[in-house]
């Protein structure tokens, strides 16, 4: 199979790119459901938790649609491109990342709000000790983000359209391999895939956490 | 982490980023691209020509269906009917006939049926119907299933029952499904030469007049669709159609074996297909 890394490539490119974007977006989101307070917050938490369950298909289809050369956004000859296939992502991570970051950030602010407040601290400033206490957490938020955007085929097969050297990703050629009976190497990118995966959570985790410090959050809280 | 950011921006550039020349997007049926043909013959017109082909492999109707809302340049299908309709409506011009090979009924080596080695789609259809044989149908208003849905028509045979799986996927998921249930199915013989998970299956009808597969690439009407790569992709369909682009395609072999036939290797008059290896 020619061209293995470049796919590998595209493959991490696409999906970490989708996943920090939507990950500002998810915290700004996470921030005001946990902190904010405004009429039709509940509703929005509950809308937020219901789109988790968003398939990535009819995100691909609906997304398609809006940038096929007859939908509002045809004139920005986004379709078919790795740009498509960030937007689409994007999307499917940001209730992931926005309603797991809601609960890390809802937890602390419900134990220390009180507290913070009384000594004088706004809600904004609140929000840099909050990310602080709650990252451990807030990283498996954008983990899962990255969890559902390297492993999602539904949405980037419809906007990404599977071409090759330009658009097909790890997931896209499984699908391919498959489709041309090729099983065994179907499986064995199936294997990289996971691997890939493995190696950015432990990644994520070292950089984030100090060593020892994972699996004591009980006896550190 | 600015230097990190640094690099992961320029990564992410370099492959949003156009390449250089320019690049038009070819609607193709699934056939010609999971067979190899494509990645075989589009690097010839690319070396030729610098324009670079970005191809959608999807099922005919599906090819038609994102070239009718002006989303690639050119198609290369093999539905005759559909492709009729999709020029009616205005959306193509200039259809022309560029590659041939046959459709093929496989099915599990066991035969419950007993049609294999015939050389009448039609009446072993029948014979299926009346075993309630398996038979696992695309169902995804491809080339393929678009011939298919013809041959029970001229059997005078509306399938229905258990026996008729319709799976609504392409080609390699109807042959891994037919690998799977032990069921009959109708493939190009493209497809089906460079499929890898043949086990328990086997050529069972060929040869039939009927079973003809022929590949036409359609042009999209540029008063129709004025965003399309008009150039660039007459160019593909010159090439295609060009004494270079057919012995190109004429050249592609699979273990030695030859998939497509350029145009211009014409069916023989009596319209008998050649069958077996050869083909």
């Amino acid at each position: 199979m020619a061209g293995f890394l470049p796919i590998v490539g595209l493959s991490l490119v696409v999906s970490l790119s989708a996943t920090a974007i939507a990950s500002l977006l998810g915290f700004a989101l996470a921030s005001v459901l946990a902190l904010g307070r405004f009429r039709g917050r509940a509703a929005l938490i509950v809308l937020v938790n219901a789109l988790l369950g968003l398939p990535p298909v009819a995100v691909g289809l609906l997304l398609y649609l809006i940038l096929s050369h007859a939908g509002p956004l045809g004139g920005l000859g986004l379709l078919f491109t790795p740009g498509a296939m960030i937007l689409a992502q994007t999307v499917l991570a940001v209730p992931i990342i926005a309603a797991l970051g809601h609960r890390a950030l809802a937890e602390p602010w419900l134990r220390y709000g009180r507290a913070l407040r009384s000594c004088g601290v706004g809600r904004m400033r609140s929000l840099p000790a909050l990310f602080a206490m709650s990252r451990v957490a807030l990283l498996t938020a954008v983990l899962a983000g990255f969890g559902r955007t390297i492993s999602e085929v539904g949405a980037i097969l419809v906007v990404g359209g599977n071409i090759a050297g330009y658009t097909r990703t790890m997931t896209t050629a499984i699908a391919l391999e498959t489709s041309k009976g090729n099983l065994g190497l179907a499986l064995s990118l199936g294997g990289v895939l996971i691997g890939i995966s493995v190696a950015v959570s432990t990644a994520a985790l070292a950089l984030t956490v100090p060593p020892g410090g994972l699996g004591r959050e009980n006896q550190a809280g | 982490m600015r230097r990190a950011c640094t690099a992961w921006l320029l990564l992410a550039l370099a492959a949003a980023a156009p390449a250089p020349g320019p690049a038009i997007v070819l609607a193709s049926t699934t056939s010609v691209e999971n067979s190899g043909l494509l990645a075989h013959i589009l690097p010839l017109f690319t070396a030729a020509t610098g324009i670079r082909v970005h191809v959608l492999a999807q099922g005919t109707g599906q090819a038609l269906a994102t070239a009718a809302r002006g989303d690639a340049d050119l198609v290369l299908v093999h539905d005759p009917e559909a492709e009729a309709r999709f020029i009616a409506e205005g959306h193509g011009i200039d259809r022309r006939e560029i590659a041939w090979n046959d459709f093929i009924l496989v099915g599990p080596l066991a035969d419950p049926a007993h049609v294999a080695g015939g050389h009448d789609a039609v009446a072993a259809l029948r014979r299926i119907a009346e075993t309630s044989a398996p038979f696992v149908s695309r169902g995804d208003a491809s080339g393929t299933d678009a011939l298919e849905k013809r041959l029970w028509r001229v059997a005078g045979i509306t399938p229905s029952g258990g026996w008729y799986r319709e799976i609504g996927g392409g080609m390699g998921q109807a042959l891994n499904a037919a690998e799977a249930m032990g069921a009959y199915t109708l493939s190009d013989r493209g497809t089906w030469l460079a499929f890898g998970n043949k086990a328990g299956l086997g050529a069972s009808v060929e040869g039939d007049p009927r079973l003809l597969n022929r590949y036409d690439v359609i042009r999209l009407d540029p008063r129709r669709h004025p965003a399309v790569q008009s150039g660039p992709a007459g160019r593909l369909a010159d090439w295609l159609a060009s004494p270079e682009g057919q012995a190109a395609i004429g050249d592609y072999r699979l273990g030695g074996t030859q998939l497509f036939h350029p145009d211009a290797d014409a069916p023989p008059a009596d319209s008998q297909i050649r069958s077996g290896g050869g083909c």
